[in-house]
C-alpha cells in the first residue's frame, strides 16, 4: 500500500518545484525587460535626486510642466512627429497595399528581384543610405523640411508595409473575388465588399506599425531634417545627457503610442505574422 | 478561346505591373538612388565641391587607417555579441513562456511590450541605470558594495561596449523570442513527448527535436538583429566611446566634419556598412529558401 502511494506526493512536489522555478525565471525576465523604464519614470517626477539616494529626496511635476510649456516646443515636436508619421503611413498604405497584392497573389518573371528589392531596405541600415540621399535631397530642396523627412521615412516604412501586405494576400483566397464577379458584382463593388473586409485587419496592423516605425526614426530625421525639423526623438536625444527629468517625461510620452498599438493589435500579432518580422526597425 | 486566354494573361501581367510600379519606383529612387549617390561620392566624384575624378582614394585611406579598423572590429564585436546573447536568452525565454500557466496572457503582453518601445528610449534607460552615478550604482552604494560613483565598473562609454550590448539584448530578446514562441506554439509539444517516451532525456529532446524546429526562425531573426546592431547609429552615439566609435558613428562624424575632404571617406564607410548588410541579405534569402521550402 505504502509503496503504491509513495510516488504520487513525490511527483507533485517536483511539479510544484518546477512551477516555482518557472515563475522565478519569468519574474527575472520581466524585471530585466522593465528595468530601463524604471529610472526614466522616476526621473520624470523627481525634483532632487542626487547620488547616492536610491529614490528622489523631493518629487515635483516640474518636468511635466516643462513638457507642456511652450518654451521647449514639446507640443510642437509631438505634432510634427505625428504629422510626418501620418503622411508616411498614408503613402505607405497607398503604395504598399497594391504592391503587396501583386507579390502575395501572383507569380511572375523577376519576382525574386522585386522581393530582394523590398527586403533590402529593411536590412540595410538607414545610415548607409541616408548619407547618399542627403546629397540628392539638398539639390532638390528636400533637405530641412517636413516633405523631405516624410519621403526619407518611406525608406524603412514602405518596404515594411509591402511585406506585411504580401503576407496578408498570400493567405487570402482570390476565388471569393471570382465568385462575386461571376455573380455580377462590378470590379469596384468586389474590391469594396469582398476584398477589403478580408484584408482590412492586416492593413490596420500594418499601418499601425508603419506609423510607429516613422514615429521612432532618429538618424534619418537628424540628417535630412538638418536641424530644421524637430521631432520627439530629436528633442529626446538633446535632453538625454543634460536634463534627465525632462528626458524621462519625454520618454513616457514617446512610448505611449507604441503601448497603445500593442494593446490594440496583440490579438493579430503572433511571431509568424510578417508584422513582427519588420519591427527590428523601431 | 485561345485569343481570349492570351489577352487575359496579358491583362494579368499589366495589372501586376500597375500594382507594383509605384512602390518599386519609390524604393528604387530613394533606396537604390541613395546608395548609388553615396557610391559615386565614395569614389571621389562630387562636382559640387570640385571633385571630378573617379578614384579609390577614400577606400584606400580608410582601410589603412587604424582608427577605422578599430571601429570595424568594435562594430563586429557589438553586433556578434549582442546577437548571440539575445538569441540564446530569447530561446530560453520562449521555452519558459510556452506551457500553459495562470496569467500567461498578461506575461506574454509584458514580454512583447519592448517590441514597440523605441531603441532610443531603451538606450536612455540603460544610461540612467548603468552610468557611474546611475540607479544600479546607487543601489550598490546603499548595499555598501561600493563607496563612490568612481568605484562602479564602467558600463557605458566603456571599451567593451557593455552598455550598448545590454541595450540590444534588452530590446531584441522579445523580438527573437516572440518569433520562436510562435513556432513553438504552432508545433505543439507532441514531437517532444514522443521523443521523451522513446527514452530521450530533457536535454536530448530539446537538442534533437525542439532546436531543429525553431532554428529557421532563430536564424532569420538573428540575421535581422545582426544587421540592425551592425548599422544602428543612435545607441552607440549615446552609450559608446568617441574613440574608437562604432562604424555608423564614425561615418556620421566624418560626414559632418567641417573638412569636406572627409566626405568621400564617410561615403566609403557607408558603402562598407551597405556591403556587409548585402551579404547578410543574401544569407537571409538563402537560409529562408532552404528552410521554408522544406
Amino acid at each position: 500500500m505504502t509503496t503504491a502511494t509513495a510516488p504520487f506526493p513525490r511527483i507533485r512536489s517536483r511539479t510544484v518545484g518546477r512551477t516555482t522555478l518557472r515563475w522565478v525565471g519569468i519574474m527575472g525576465l520581466l524585471s530585466f525587460l522593465v528595468a530601463p523604464m524604471v529610472p526614466l519614470f522616476i526621473w520624470s517626477i523627481s525634483f532632487r535626486w542626487f547620488y547616492p539616494d536610491i529614490l528622489p529626496s523631493e518629487y515635483s511635476a516640474r518636468a511635466w510642466e516643462q513638457v507642456i510649456s511652450p518654451t521647449n516646443n514639446v507640443i510642437g515636436a509631438t505634432g510634427q512627429t505625428t504629422l510626418i508619421a501620418l503622411l508616411c503611413t498614408v503613402l505607405s498604405v497607398l503604395l504598399g497595399v497594391p504592391a503587396g497584392r501583386a507579390l502575395g497573389l501572383h507569380n511572375f518573371k523577376g519576382k525574386r528581384i522585386v522581393e530582394v528589392l523590398i527586403l533590402a531596405p529593411i536590412i540595410v541600415p538607414g545610415l548607409a543610405v541616408v548619407l547618399g540621399i542627403d546629397t540628392m535631397f539638398i539639390r532638390y530642396g528636400l533637405s530641412g523640411n517636413i516633405l523631405g523627412v516624410t519621403l526619407v521615412h518611406l525608406v524603412p516604412t514602405l518596404p515594411y508595409m509591402t511585406l506585411v501586405m504580401s503576407g496578408v494576400y498570400a493567405n487570402y483566397d482570390v476565388d471569393y473575388e471570382l465568385q462575386a464577379r461571376s455573380l455580377g458584382a462590378r470590379r469596384w463593388a468586389t474590391q469594396r465588399y469582398v476584398t477589403l473586409p478580408a484584408v482590412f485587419p492586416g492593413v490596420v496592423v500594418g499601418a499601425l506599425f508603419t506609423f510607429l516605425i516613422s514615429w521612432s526614426q532618429y538618424v534619418l530625421t537628424l540628417l535630412i531634417g538638418d536641424g530644421q525639423v524637430e521631432t520627439l526623438p530629436i528633442l529626446l536625444f538633446n535632453f538625454a545627457r543634460s536634463e534627465p527629468a525632462i528626458a524621462g517625461a519625454l520618454s513616457v510620452v514617446f512610448i505611449l503610442p507604441g503601448i497603445l498599438v500593442l494593446l490594440l493589435s496583440s490579438k493579430y500579432l503572433s511571431g509568424d505574422s510578417a508584422a513582427v518580422g519588420g519591427i527590428g526597425n523601431i | 478561346m485561345n485569343r481570349f486566354r492570351l489577352s487575359e494573361r496579358g491583362a494579368e501581367r499589366l495589372s501586376i505591373s500597375v500594382l507594383l510600379a509605384p512602390a518599386v519606383a519609390v524604393i528604387v529612387l530613394l533606396f537604390l538612388g541613395g546608395l548609388a549617390s553615396g557610391f559615386l561620392r565614395s569614389l571621389n566624384y562630387f562636382p559640387l565641391i570640385g571633385l571630378n575624378d573617379f578614384n579609390f582614394d577614400a577606400y584606400f585611406s580608410i582601410f589603412t587607417d587604424n582608427g577605422f579598423l578599430q571601429s570595424l572590429v568594435l562594430t563586429f564585436h557589438i553586433a556578434f555579441t549582442s546577437t548571440l546573447i539575445a538569441s540564446i536568452l530569447a530561446v530560453a525565454s520562449a521555452l519558459l513562456l510556452r506551457p500553459a500557466f495562470r496569467g500567461k496572457r498578461i506575461v506574454h503582453f509584458f514580454f512583447s511590450l519592448n517590441l514597440t518601445i523605441p531603441h532610443l528610449v531603451g538606450a536612455i534607460g540603460v544610461l540612467y541605470l548603468f552610468q557611474n552615478s546611475g540607479l544600479v550604482s546607487r543601489i550598490m552604494t546603499g548595499l555598501d558594495l561600493i563607496q563612490r560613483p568612481a568605484d562602479f565598473p564602467a558600463m557605458v562609454f566603456d571599451p567593451w561596449a557593455i552598455g550598448i550590448i545590454i541595450q540590444y539584448v534588452w530590446k531584441e530578446i522579445p523580438f527573437i523570442g516572440v518569433i520562436v514562441l510562435a513556432i513553438l506554439l504552432s508545433v505543439g509539444e507532441d514531437y517532444e513527448s514522443v521523443a521523451r517516451s522513446l527514452g530521450a532525456n530533457r536535454w536530448q529532446a530539446f537538442r534533437q527535436v525542439t532546436l531543429p524546429l525553431i532554428m529557421p526562425g532563430v536564424v532569420s531573426a538573428s540575421v535581422i538583429v545582426f544587421a540592425f546592431t551592425f548599422g544602428a547609429f543612435e545607441i552607440p552615439y549615446l552609450l559608446g566611446r568617441t574613440f574608437p566609435a562604432a562604424l555608423p558613428v564614425l561615418a556620421y562624424q566624418s560626414y559632418t566634419d567641417v573638412d569636406l575632404a572627409a566626405r568621400p571617406q564617410a561615403m566609403a564607410m557607408a558603402m562598407v556598412i551597405a556591403f556587409i548588410s548585402t551579404l547578410l541579405i543574401m544569407a537571409y534569402m538563402k537560409l529562408s529558401r532552404v528552410y521554408i521550402r522544406e
